[in-house]
């Protein structure tokens, strides 16, 4: 690996998060200290309740922390606005969630293309172009018209990654994108995702309590009492 | 923003059933508020017409001077005095010149100068007092539809002809071609023959009125220039006090809409548009609140795909800008689809002629079809906005709720 592809993508600095004020106030995050190179694949473990999806959000510009540093690609992202923040997410910031994660009225393509489409304010040839290509890597050429609602759990998982990959960003953020599957179906997405961590030197960040997937990553990160250990 | 168009339409149309009962409801408020349009301006131009269609839109006559001073002198005390008007009985003076100025005035769509008078009309040992109307031959319907009102002749009055009412007729025994003599209050005297006869529905014209040729009404009355009045009718209606205001301004002389000489019709057509006006917001208000509340359920129900639409980058006002155009998408849709539905139901009900005993006299052309739709995008677009608001602000980590 070249010095610049391990420059770092992202640094939280004494990053705190806590939920509620006064008497309910909870601190999740108690002073998160991290550093995520470029095009690795990080597994990031705790218990539930730990604060995985939480740390996800932050990173994934959804959830604002509550004090410490946050830079990602050398912007600072605990001033920006939400508009910035909007516009970095679709540019920087691939996402595979657990549930929900695709539009149910929408194609597998139609889903795909999203990411692109919402920032171009329609669908270009060229993006449903890639979008296709996309489709075919991750194994479903053959169910680019399909309604997500049509599709297995698996499968919709597999478009989830496609789509997480359409604009090239930096780092895609996986919250326990298998706590949904069954054992093969798992596997077949942990599959992709390495495959595509390599050819598309795309960086991942994967939330499990699954010690199996979190052995198929190349590094790991473990989260409790609010604190960060690798 | 096509791509939120396409969000929006497909939305709508992935929910054909929610959709279609929204659209429905709108296109049948639509359609009151286009029925109601129909129904109160087709009231309103039957009620002028039974009241208004024998009457003049405009009244012009000389205009009234101010009153003379009677006690100028501190001395002289005034012990009694009764003169309300000091109006020139003599009528417009040089009216020649001023009837072309008022015919080309807009919005005056025919204009009738008249002698009038007081006569008796005598035949054989029967009177009776009537007021009498000089008419120019060539405008003799111009004011009064004495075509659609003749019962037996014709509406012709050269030289020594005489129209009559249909009570009038029957009080004196005459029939047309019947001679008679008519004798004004100055006293002059005239043999005239009927030459039609009218049942206008209307008790003073039908039994005390006379109408004859303007020249023979000058001579009659002993007025050889001016003339006592002139009559006007309008294009539009409604636009009477404005035009009158017009005459006033331009000619000197004093002009009376129909809005002060009927006033009761008046008002009374004023509070029947006025409900009209009530029951139509009141169409507009259920748009409002159908629309608002569907799309609020709409925006609840799809709180995760906005929370998935919102991480994949899509800014808050493109969430709002589906939102919107889906309300306003379901007001041009039902304001066309009701408007349709007017167009299909109110054209055959809306009567040919006349309107008959039962019959509603709705007039599909003041539906005001265009000013349905209109209101009901707008209406829509404005319900969509709190709804569409909502879902701009829904945070997405609790609507994707992982
Ligand atoms: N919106 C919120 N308001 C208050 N407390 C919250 C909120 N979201 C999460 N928490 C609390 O923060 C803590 C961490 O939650 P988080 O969802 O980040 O954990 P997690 O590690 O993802 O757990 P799991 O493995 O079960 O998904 C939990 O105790 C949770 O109850
Ligand atoms: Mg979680």
């Amino acid at each position: 690996m070249t010095l610049s592809a391990k420059a770092p993508l992202l640094e939280l600095r004494n990053l705190t998060k806590t939920y509620g004020t006064g008497e309910t106030a909870m601190q999740v995050l108690k002073g998160v200290n991290l550093t995520l190179p470029k095009g690795e694949m990080i597994a990031l473990v705790g218990a539930s309740g730990s604060g995985k999806s939480t740390l996800l959000n932050i990173i994934g510009t959804l959830l604002r922390p509550t004090s410490g540093a946050f830079t990602m690609l050398g912007q600072d992202l605990f001033t920006a606005s939400d508009a910035t923040l909007t516009e970095f997410r679709n540019r920087h910031i691939g996402f595979v969630f657990q549930f929900h994660n695709l539009l149910p009225d929408f194609t597998a393509l139609e889903n795909v293309v999203f990411p692109t489409a919402v920032r171009d304010g329609f669908e270009r040839t060229s993006a449903r172009r890639r979008g296709r290509d996309l489709l075919d890597l991750v194994g479903l050429g053959d169910r680019v018209d399909f309604r997500t609602t049509e599709l297995s759990g698996g499968q919709k998982q597999r478009v989830a990654v496609a789509r997480a990959l359409m604009n090239k960003p930096e780092l895609i953020l996986a919250d326990e994108p298998t706590g949904n599957l069954d054992t093969k179906s798992a596997q077949q997405v942990m599959d992709l995702i390495k495959a595509v961590n390599k050819s598309e030197n795309a960086t991942f960040l994967i939330s499990t309590h699954d010690e199996r997937i979190a052995g198929q990553c190349s590094s790991r990160v473990e989260i409790g009492d609010g604190h960060i250990s690798w | 923003m096509r791509y939120g168009l396409k969000v929006a339409l497909r939305h709508l149309t992935s929910n054909p059933s929610q959709t279609g009962l929204l659209v429905f409801g709108v296109a049948v408020a639509v359609f009151i508020f286009i029925f109601m349009s129909a129904l109160i301006g087709g009231l309103a131009d039957l009620m002028v017409n039974r009241t208004l269609g024998g009457q003049a839109h405009i009244t012009v006559k000389a205009a009234d001077r101010p009153l003379p001073l009677l006690a100028t002198d501190p001395g002289i005390e005034v012990l009694l005095a009764r003169q309300t008007s000091v109006r020139d009985d003599t009528g417009i003076q040089n009216a020649t010149p001023l009837l072309p100025v008022i015919d080309g005035l807009p919005g005056v769509t025919v204009s009738s100068a008249q002698i009038t008078g007081g006569a008796v009309l005598i035949r054989g040992e029967r009177l009776r007092q009537v007021s009498v109307t000089g008419l120019s031959p060539d405008r003799v319907t111009a004011i009064i539809p004495f075509d659609q009102y003749l019962q037996a002749g014709r509406s012709s009055l050269t030289g020594d002809r005489v129209m009559i009412g249909a009570t009038l007729a029957e009080e004196l025994h005459l029939s047309v071609g019947a001679p008679i003599t008519l004798r004004t209050d100055q006293g002059n005297l005239a043999a005239l023959r009927v030459s039609g006869i009218y049942a206008t529905g209307v008790g003073g014209l039908d039994s005390a009125a006379a109408f004859l040729d303007i020249k023979t009404a000058r001579s009659l009355f002993n007025i050889p220039n001016a003339v006592s009045r002139i009559e006007l009718k309008l294009t539009d209606l409604y636009e009477a006090e404005a035009v009158a205001r017009r005459i006033v301004a331009t000619t000197g002389l004093d002009a009376e809409p129909w809005t002060q000489t009927a006033q009761q019709l008046y008002e009374g057509l004023k509070a029947q548009s006025d409900t009209g006006l009530i029951l139509k917001l009141f169409a507009l208000i259920t748009i409002v609140i159908g629309v608002a509340s569907s799309l609020m359920l709409t925006t609840y129900r799809r709180r995760p795909e906005i929370g998935i639409m919102r991480a994949m980058g899509a800014s808050q006002g493109f969430i709002l800008f589906v939102f919107v155009s889906q309300g306003a998408i379901i007001g041009l849709i039902g304001g066309v689809f009701g408007a349709a539905m007017g167009l299909a139901i109110l054209t055959p009900l809306t009567p040919k002629g006349d309107v008959a005993a039962g019959q509603l006299p709705i007039d599909v052309a003041q539906g005001s079809i265009g000013l349905a739709i209109l209101l009901t995008m707008l209406g829509a677009t404005l319900a969509s906005i709190l709804p569409a608001r909502f879902a701009a602000r829904i945070d997405p980590v609790e609507a994707i709720g992982q």
